[in-house]
């Protein structure tokens, strides 16, 4: 790999406009890239990683600016190239992939088309010769029936198919650069396991320089040549992959590394031979669009589940986005309502509860979301937020404020934070008040929806140490819902994996991790991103 | 096809809609104190009781009013929508003359909001908080905020009165008999006042509309993508922002039709042209309760029409629509 550097940064600083959390997004950044490697960007939200991408491209918003440095592509330096040669370079030259398949192509063009574009502004082949470059790339990408998908709107194809028309998108000129920021971040994991392996293959193929942008240190034993790690718009640390990962020497680099959960189990837990929670065939079907029952699509997003959950344990429910995993959270907390089969909670039937008795009873089983930022009301001080379940299920005002002001504290909040607006807390934060939120009607049960998924790895280490201490001190029990085996392996006495509506397997998290049975199971404990890596590193959690 | 279905059973969902529609009219109007004979006397100059009660009995008014109602609706389902007393001709040949006005005042109006609300949203948003924008927003807010009768008014002042270059009202020249091209290039000049007078309110609020989704899409995703392929922004604006930006002002068509229509009725009126709007007032007057049903009717009509289309346009502009269905 000791090639002609393809793209290098000398010394690139991108200041930020006044008002902003900090002065600059980069401050002094310098890396080279190679062709034919992939030079892998590691760092948390907000350390400027996708800034820097989008200053490569020049493609930052209008108030931030480049201030100093240089960036050397094909002998010219990129900061000071007009916008006319910058359009050039773009797109031919340096490709981008962005994170989100779904809202990166437009909505209202066939997929086909907008491939096409890319040769429609950068070249001059005739119409023909652009259909066929066309569908040769779409091969390339190893989408199913190509022909179809090129005449396809982003909407009739799935996440995957997305991202692999964008992959197709991108290196239609054969860019000597290709960037690609968090790429799989948004899709499953088998299908991230394969756009991973399809980008390798393509880099090559083709001898491609990539500049892969990522959060997750799994995805970078995966894929990483040599390895970049950013924080605060610095490079804290730079090397071969195999020295990152395995001989970390910066602080931050070891941390990031240690808030990695592993995917081994820890040694079982005994359980309780009491269930908290029984969940017997319980099934929900979504019936959408058609008129008088004609041309309706009917989906089974829950068909026939079973399962127990012991008193005091945890049980997460695993499985890809589609597969009926948040259904059956809401249906046990009757947020929907299910079509049949049993919820017994303590012993009572939560199926044949009618509304109003649900309100009531709501306070021995609560919900903690994903989104910690949607999920709270944005007009409403984190205190209130925390207190009015208690206040509407009749205790006193000044109780409850009081309440939560202890509960800020068992969460690791400040209390006084209670008087801020939940925008003035950051991500992790948010989440501990949606724990402080779910926990202060003191429930038996708590289902936790993805609960760590939007936040970065060592927030999210804390999270998860924050809802085992919970768990022992509050003798909680949870249902944990994850579509990570990783985060999964760690906080989980039992689990059970979903698809496609259905619990495949379920039992002890060890066992079934160790020795999967189904072949849904083993193909999802395949496409851990870097298993190897999360198999052997020790977690410092 | 399947949209086509589609916008057939919202338009079968309408039908209801309608008849509900009439049957408040028709009961409000009873609230009010005269009827139509009361207004025909009061135009005769008066006659005693029993020429009342005869023509009372002549029109069915002395019905009891379930019977009157029950009695016009009956006449509806056969698509009779019955006589005007005022005017002595059947309600559906009175509306049928005054309906080419209005229909050529609101498509005028209508094309000519959306489409200088389109250019100046577009040239609003791609100079955002720099003098074009300060500007057309400006004026944007000028033309919402003021009436459109005085906006009609002082149109009438300065351009016909004091310039003397427009007509100042009337559908066309009755002093000369004109045919072919002269007529229509003589009621276009007609239009020209009323349709800016009408056009000028809606024209403000397409253009926020197209302002701000605009600049909503432009900072989507795929917007990026379209930057980063190495399109120019013309490229990105034209390929990728506008046909976006367009959907919610499609939606807003159909929305405003209704709106536009009662607008109508004041623009008519200051302009003095024989249209549906200036129907509808005289109706109310004088108590002209068939032909204002009729009018209702006809109006509920063109409504339900502008947005069978605008349904069917929004299918054609985004795909996504047919899909979820």
């Amino acid at each position: 790999m000791s090639e002609q550097p393809i793209l290098s940064l000398e010394g690139l600083s991108v200041r930020l406009p006044r008002g902003a959390d900090r002065t600059h997004a980069l401050n002094g950044v310098s890396l080279s890239i190679a062709s034919n490697e992939i030079l892998c960007v590691v760092g948390e939200s907000g350390s400027g990683k996708s800034m820097m991408a989008n200053a490569i491209m020049r493609l930052v918003p209008g108030e931030v600016a480049i201030e100093a440095g240089r960036m050397m592509f094909d002998g010219r330096d990129l900061c000071t190239t007009d916008p006319a040669a910058m359009r050039e370079v773009r797109g031919a030259g340096i490709a981008m992939i962005f994170q989100e398949p779904m809202t990166a192509l437009n909505p209202l063009r066939t997929v086909g088309d907008q491939i096409a574009e890319m040769f429609r502004i950068h070249t001059d082949l005739s119409k023909a010769e652009i259909g066929e470059r066309v569908l040769s790339l779409l091969e390339d990408v190893r989408i199913p029936s190509p022909k179809t998908a090129a005449k396809a709107y982003p909407h009739e194809l799935s996440g995957g198919q997305r991202q692999r028309a964008m992959i197709a998108m991108a290196l239609a000129l054969d860019p000597k650069l290709l960037i690609a920021d968090e790429p799989t971040t948004a899709l499953d994991v088998t299908t991230q396991a394969q756009i991973l392996k399809l980008i390798r293959d393509l880099q090559q193929r083709k001898k491609t320089a990539v500049l892969f942008i990522t959060h997750d240190f799994g995805v970078v034993a995966e894929i990483a040549d040599r390895v970049v790690v950013m924080q605060h718009g610095k490079i804290v640390e730079q090397g071969t992959a195999d020295d990152v990962l395995n001989r970390p020497t910066h602080s931050y680099t070891k941390q990031l590394i240690a808030a990695v959960p592993p995917l081994t189990a820890p040694p079982p837990r005994p359980l309780s031979s009491d269930n908290i929670l029984t969940i017997t065939n319980v099934a929900k079907t979504y019936r959408t669009g058609g008129f008088l029952d004609r041309g309706a699509r009917v989906t089974a997003a829950v068909k026939d589940a079973s399962l127990t959950l012991p008193r005091g344990a945890t049980l997460g429910i695993v499985g890809e986005s589609g597969s009926g995993k948040s259904t059956l959270a809401r249906c046990i907390v009757r947020l929907i309502d299910p079509d049949n089969g049993a919820i017994l909670l303590d012993g009572k039937d939560w199926v044949k509860l009618k509304r109003a008795e649900i309100r009531r009873e709501t306070r021995h089983i609560q919900m903690v979301f994903q989104d910690p930022s949607a999920s709270l009301n944005p007009r409403r001080k984190a205190a209130e937020l925390v207190a009015q379940g208690p206040i509407v299920h009749g205790t006193p005002r000044a109780t409850a404020m009081t309440e939560a002001r202890e509960l800020f504290a068992l969460v690791g909040l400040d209390p006084s934070a209670g008087d801020r607006f939940p925008h003035e807390f950051s991500g992790g934060q948010r989440q501990r008040i949606g724990l402080a939120r779910a926990l202060a009607l003191k429930p038996d049960v708590l289902i936790a929806d993805e609960p760590v998924s939007a936040l970065d790895v060592s927030v999210q280490a804390q999270v998860l140490k924050l809802l085992g201490e919970l768990r022992e001190r509050l003798g909680l029990s949870i249902v944990f819902i994850t579509h990570d085996l990783r985060v999964a392996a760690q906080v989980c006495d039992l689990v059970a994996v979903m698809k496609d509506g259905e619990i495949v397997e379920h039992g002890l998290v060890a066992d079934v991790f160790s020795r999967p049975q189904h072949p849904y199971t083993q193909a999802l404990l395949a496409s851990v991103p870097g298993g190897a890596f999360a198999r052997e590193h020790q977690t410092a959690v | 096809m399947r949209i086509i279905g589609l916008a057939g059973r919202r338009l079968a969902a309408s039908i209801p809609t309608l008849f509900l529609i009439l049957i408040g009219v028709f009961l409000l109007l009873q609230l009010a104190p005269g009827d139509t004979v009361d207004a025909l006397m009061a135009q005769m100059g008066g006659g005693d009781a029993a020429t009342a009660r005869e023509l009372r009995k002549f029109y069915g008014l002395d019905l009891s009013i379930p019977a009157q109602l029950a009695n016009y609706l009956w006449h509806l389902v056969r698509l009779d929508l019955g006589f005007s007393s005022i005017y002595g001709k059947p309600v559906a040949t009175v509306i049928m003359e005054r309906l080419p006005p209005t229909i050529l005042l609101m498509t005028a109006s209508l094309s000519f909001a959306f489409f200088f609300g389109l250019v100046f949203g577009v040239i609003a948003s791609r100079a955002v908080n720099k003098w074009p924008d300060t500007l057309i927003s400006t004026l944007g807010l000028v033309f919402y905020a003021t009436p459109s009768f005085w906006f009609g008014l002082m149109a009438i002042v300065v351009f016909s009165i004091y310039l003397q270059w427009l007509p100042a009202g009337g559908f066309e020249d009755i002093g000369e008999v004109r045919t072919g091209i002269f007529r229509v290039i003589d009621i276009a000049r007609h239009l020209i006042l009323p349709t800016l007078t009408l056009g000028l309110i809606f024209l403000a609020i397409y253009l926020r509309i197209m302002r701000a989704s605009m600049l909503e899409v432009l900072n989507l995703d795929y917007v990026r993508t379209a930057r980063a392929k190495g399109l120019d922004e013309t490229r990105v604006v034209m390929g990728h922002v506008l046909r976006n930006a367009l959907l919610p002002m499609v939606t807003l068509i159909g929305l405003q039709a209704g709106t536009m229509l009662g607008g109508s009725v004041v623009v008519e009126s200051v302009f003095s042209l024989p249209g549906l709007g200036r129907l509808a007032y005289e109706s109310v007057i004088q108590r002209d309760l068939n032909t204002l049903l009729g009018i209702v009717f006809v109006s509920a009509l063109l409504v339900v029409v502008v947005n069978f289309v605008v349904d069917l346009l929004y299918a054609r502009l985004d795909p996504r629509i047919s899909a979820e269905g």
